[in-house]
């Protein structure tokens, strides 16, 4: 199953995919560059009628990672499309503003891990406190729960 | 017309936890509404980089206790797709009569709460009672009624023994019968028709575009369930059916969630009748290579979700969880819209909130210690109240099964 969308996406998606493969029997990982993030994600949701499951950020080395999971559920397969946003310019195309279904995990990742999504329509912070200091992103891995003391906290902001 | 903001929450009777909607109003009708969450974030993400392998099974059990199997299978599908090995058969089926039986005790205690909400507590009080009997039924299988601690990478923690699988065959039919009693009588019920029919409407369209998940997909038309659509080896030799309803409404999401718990009662007999004969019941992993994998499981709410990537350590790189209700919330933008403030309340309960504890009733006489009103009595009165109300309408009742 998975070896026929393979054959199909590296059709369709031609010069926008870095690297693919089948890690496993139904995984697909998919590498793109952030700049075609748009046009894959609208490809996949749109025509190729998957599901959207949600996205994982994580810090790496070299800049953050971002892991769209995506499922195509009739052919049982899920589909995840990586891209490595390089620092220090952690920006990217949003998703959300064609997708819904995308808004809200883009506004995690934006809160968690510090990067921005260009277009995104309601960026306010979704988990974190209002009051929570600017510029601090607890899921980077250098992040520790010390960082943050009680004077950060800027209360006004918040409104209290 | 003048726009009017009206709170509920973060604290309200009617959210059992605190979350925050804006309600946009003209007059009567919802206009727009806005969700806030966050209240309850406690940084599980980050506390897992901080776990063994071993240990997050029992930190992710706690994101939610209702559904505390759902999350350790999800991880332990993404672990075990991380190392790529083989689950024994008996460890599967087990899973699976784990898995299922929380589904009953989740939608049941829906089923109550979303009867409670609209002021029909009967509902409430007979879905609970029948909720016990799972609850019991889990308690001699795992130890606990909630919180199992069964699951670990690569298989389950323990056994059942014959005295036990007896137990559960012997008293799941205990469930399915008052159960399918109250479904019958749900299903037919004018009053719920007229409260809950054309409320709340998810459209197909809408279902797909904003992701949603589990019951809140299904019963807007849309068949989507890990259980299907990710090959898990546990339910492959077993019979079942994805249940779907076209209307997308609030009665449309109740009706999914009630046929399911016979589906899940007819899994629960299949495994734990057809499982094997003694054998392993963990796959006994040693080493956690490094990787990535990634695990789905239908929760009772919807598709849970986990994703772990190894750098070759004893502890996870980086662990997401995405639990239903994060795709299913936003719905609320597509459902709520143009309805009146009475039903949004409802609607939001619609994707099942959480909340855990138990009731039942009897009147006594105090003079002789008599029962006045046993469970019988009881049904009567409600099937009769049924009956009239029908007749009033025009309509011709039909015939309930009066056997618990």
């Amino acid at each position: 199953m998975s070896k026929e969308i393979i054959k199909d996406l590296k059709k369709k998606l031609k010069g926008k995919i870095i690297d693919m493969a089948e890690v496993r029997d139904n995984r697909i990982y998919v590498r793109i560059d952030p700049k075609n993030i748009l046009a894959v994600i609208e490809y996949l949701f749109f025509k190729y009628k998957c599901k959207f499951c949600t996205a994982s950020g994580m810090e790496m080395r070299e800049g953050i990672e971002i892991i769209y999971h995506l499922a195509r559920e009739d052919k049982k397969t899920l589909i995840n499309v990586k891209t490595l946003i390089p620092f220090p310019n952690l920006e990217i195309d949003s998703v959300g503003k064609k997708i819904p279904a995308f808004r809200w995990i883009e506004r995690e990742i934006n809160e968690m891990l510090g990067v921005t999504f260009v277009g995104h329509p309601d960026m306010r912070r979704l988990i974190l406190a209002d009051s929570f200091p600017k510029g601090k992103y607890p899921l980077r891995k250098n992040f520790k729960h010390s960082d943050v003391t009680d004077e950060d906290y800027d209360y006004e902001r918040s409104g209290l | 017309m003048k726009q009017t903001i009206i709170p509920l929450g973060p604290y309200h009777p009617l959210l059992e936890e605190p979350e925050h909607f804006k309600l946009y109003v003209e007059g009567e009708r919802v206009v727009d509404l806005d969700v806030e969450i966050g209240y309850n974030h406690r940084g599980i993400e980050k506390l897992s980089e901080g776990k063994t392998w071993d240990q997050v099974p029992y930190l992710v059990e706690r994101i939610c206790g209702i559904c505390s199997t759902s999350h350790p299978m999800a991880y332990c599908l993404a672990v075990e797709d991380l190392v790529g090995c083989e689950i024994p058969r008996r460890a599967q089926l087990l899973r699976v009569v784990v898995c299922e039986l929380e589904r009953i005790h989740s939608h049941l205690l829906w089923v109550g709460l979303a009867g409670h909400f609209i002021g029909y507590n009967t509902v409430w009080m007979w879905a609970w009672k029948y909720r016990e009997t799972i609850l019991e039924i889990c308690e001699k299988l795992t130890g606990n009624r909630n919180h199992y601690a069964m699951f670990k990478p690569g298989g389950v923690r323990r056994d059942f023994n014959k005295e036990q699988i007896d137990y559960a065959l012997e008293h799941i039919v205990d469930v399915e019968k008052p159960t399918r009693m109250l479904t019958d009588a749900i299903l037919d019920d004018p009053v719920i028709h007229k409260r809950l029919k054309g409320i709340g409407v998810l459209t197909e369209k809408d279902a797909i575009l904003y992701s949603a998940l589990g019951p809140t997909s299904r019963g807007s038309n849309v068949p989507w369930d890990a259980r299907n659509d990710e090959p898990l080896d546990g339910f492959k030799d077993l019979k079942w059916k994805v249940i779907v309803q076209k209307d997308g409404d609030v009665f449309s999401k109740g009706v999914v969630r009630l046929l399911e718990c016979f589906e899940s009662v007819s899994l629960i007999k299949q495994a734990l009748i057809g499982l094997p004969e003694g054998g392993a019941i963990d796959a006994d992993i040693k080493e956690i290579p490094a990787g990535e994998g990634c695990g789905r499981y239908e929760a009772p709410r919807g598709e849970v979700f986990h994703y772990v990537r190894s750098d070759g350590s004893n502890m996870p790189y980086r662990h997401k969880v995405r639990a239903p209700t994060f795709n299913n919330l936003p719905t609320f933008k597509a459902s709520c819209k143009g309805e009146t403030i009475a039903d949004v309340a409802l609607i939001t309960a619609s994707i099942d909130p959480c909340y855990c504890c138990t009731e039942r009733v009897a009147v006594v006489d105090k003079n002789n210690n008599e029962k006045i009103l046993r469970e019988k009595d009881l049904l009567k009165l409600s099937v009769d109240k049924t009956m009239s109300i029908m007749k009033k309408l025009g309509k011709t009742p039909p015939l309930y099964n009066m056997e618990i």
